[in-house]
């Protein structure tokens, strides 16, 4: 299958999943901002989401996109470094046009995946698998996202973690975006300079939206500390 | 006025590929600072030979910035540093400073094994050329200059895509030794071009898969590729052998 045995192939396979995830960021982002807004909002979309099969469907579509992206990521990677050889330079000089985030996929993309990790088991697990599983006992109840969001962000350690985290994949995106559209044809002379722009603006909006509510909520706790650090 | 400068030249020493290879390093004095780089190279050989050692072997040719042949990745840049638009060939020693130190290396690619010192086999590229870089046509006489009728525009960039020397700095320059600025260049410049339609999906397959085989990597769009390009190829084009490659693949 072309897919899988070509270049190009495998590199439209990295374009798609990877240009899927970040709609489904970017969906992600604007239902998260909600919360700063309304807690009963940002609540009936969590039950919303959180207690149906279509949901659970999707959860796995999206696990399934971040496998193809990362067992692809990690089959480029190993050809890349073989067709590079076993001879390195003694001195290279990066040309100005090269950016970081170009060169450094990879590591950005293990960073995401780690963060990810994080993430699941300070949400979904709390929430969607919560209410699989029938687990009992938890601080909150698996459809009040509002409070789980309060909880994880009065942490300080979990604040910065997760900033840290919103930096490695907007870096992934500021790179990705573009690449993914280029490598689906959709760039040119005319064009490049305009995905992009495309590309920046983004990947930082998306970003900015995560950041808005870790922020919020880490400075809410600081206002009022009840809501302690006892998750950790 | 041209002045002279000396300086410390380090050169890549290897004895076909399988050798580690090592540097050997010469000081150079009062070295004219209008030499071009090749002819302080020639210069340094010429001393090498009366000394009785081993010559530094290099790959030059037309020695103007056509044949493609010059490849030396000289202080960490393919062909050295000069605004873009240069080879190796067309370096003159007045980028240096007296007391510098110059680093001189092949291209370093799995693809592009090395014959001795900094002359490297690319052959490869041929082997690319080949499986499909070209239209097949009946041969005969001369067609009427006007006989089909090509756009300006179109004319030009076919004629810019067409400049690719296929030197190989792209693929020295990719830290993934991908090869697809070479190959978008020599599939674009026939892709824009009316007679080059008929055969463009075969094209496109055949001169991919012939890339892949030789073990070329796969492109994560760096743009190094085209920061070291001497005749300036844009990754436009990549973005072009991409469309024409699944264009191919869907009509299949
Ligand atoms: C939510 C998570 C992620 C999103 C939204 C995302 C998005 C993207 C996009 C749009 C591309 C460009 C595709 C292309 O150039 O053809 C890309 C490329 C890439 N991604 Fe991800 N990615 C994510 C997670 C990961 C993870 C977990 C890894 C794992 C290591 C990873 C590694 C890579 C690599 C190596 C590339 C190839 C570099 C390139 O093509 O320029 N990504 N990603
Ligand atoms: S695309 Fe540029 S760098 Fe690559 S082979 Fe052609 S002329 Fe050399
Ligand atoms: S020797 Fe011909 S291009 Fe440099």
């Amino acid at each position: 299958m072309w897919l899988c045995n070509s270049s190009v192939g495998r590199k439209v396979v990295m374009s798609v999943t990877g240009l899927a995830l970040v709609l489904f960021l970017t969906f992600h982002a604007c239902m998260n901002v909600v919360a700063i807004f309304s807690e009963e909002g940002y609540n009936m979309i969590c039950e919303f989401l959180g207690s149906n099969w279509y949901a659970v469907a999707g959860t796995a579509a999206l696990g399934a996109l971040v496998v193809i992206h990362f067992v692809f990521a990690l089959i480029l990677t190993f050809q890349n470094r073989k067709a590079r050889g076993q001879n390195r330079y003694a001195v290279t000089d990066k040309p100005e046009k090269v950016e970081w985030a170009s060169q450094n996929m990879f590591v950005l993309g293990v960073i995401i995946c780690l963060g990810l990790c994080l993430h699941l088991y300070n949400f979904w697990w709390n929430m969607m698998a919560a209410e699989l599983f029938h687990i009992q006992g938890l601080a909150h109840s698996p459809a009040d996202g509002y409070a789980w969001i309060a909880e994880v962000f009065s942490c300080p350690v979990y604040f910065v973690l997760y900033l840290v985290w919103f930096c490695a994949i907007w870096f992934h995106l500021t790179h990705g975006i573009w690449s993914g559209l280029q490598t689906l044809g959709l760039s040119g002379k005319t064009w490049f300079p305009r995905i992009k722009c495309i590309s920046q603006i983004w990947s930082t909006l998306v970003i900015l939206m995560f950041v808005a509510v870790a922020v919020f909520f880490f400075v809410k706790s600081l206002c009022c500390p009840e809501a302690a650090c006892y998750s950790l | 006025m041209a002045k002279n400068i000396s300086f410390t030249i380090r050169y890549w020493k290897q004895n076909g590929p399988k050798d580690a290879g090592h540097f050997d390093e010469r000081e150079m004095h009062d070295i004219p600072d209008d030499t071009s780089f090749l002819e302080m190279l020639d210069i340094l050989n010429e001393q090498l030979i009366e000394d009785g050692q081993e010559p530094f072997t290099f790959d030059h040719d037309c020695r103007e910035g056509i044949c493609g042949m010059c490849s030396l990745y000289i202080n960490g840049t393919p062909h050295g540093k000069t605004e873009r638009g240069a080879t190796t060939c067309q370096l003159y020693m007045r980028r240096f400073n007296d007391g510098d130190v110059i680093t001189v290396e092949p291209w370093r690619s799995a693809a592009f094994p090395v014959i001795k010192d900094c002359m490297v086999d690319r052959s490869a590229f041929d082997k690319i050329q080949a499986a499909g870089g070209y239209t097949t046509i009946r041969t005969g006489q001369a067609q009427d200059a006007n006989a089909i009728l090509i756009p300006k525009e179109d004319a030009d960039e076919a004629m810019d895509c067409a400049t690719c020397i296929g030197c190989g700095a792209c693929v020295a320059a990719c830290k993934n030794g991908s090869a697809m600025l070479f190959v978008s260049s020599k599939v674009s410049q026939l892709a824009l071009l009316p007679q080059g339609k008929p055969e463009a999906a075969k094209r496109a397959k055949a001169m991919i898969a012939k890339m892949d085989e030789l073990g070329f990597g796969n492109c994560t769009n760096t743009r190094a590729c085209e920061a070291v390009c001497p005749k300036n190829e844009s990754i436009a084009n990549i973005a072009r052998l991409n469309r024409e490659y699944l264009k191919a693949k869907l009509a299949d």
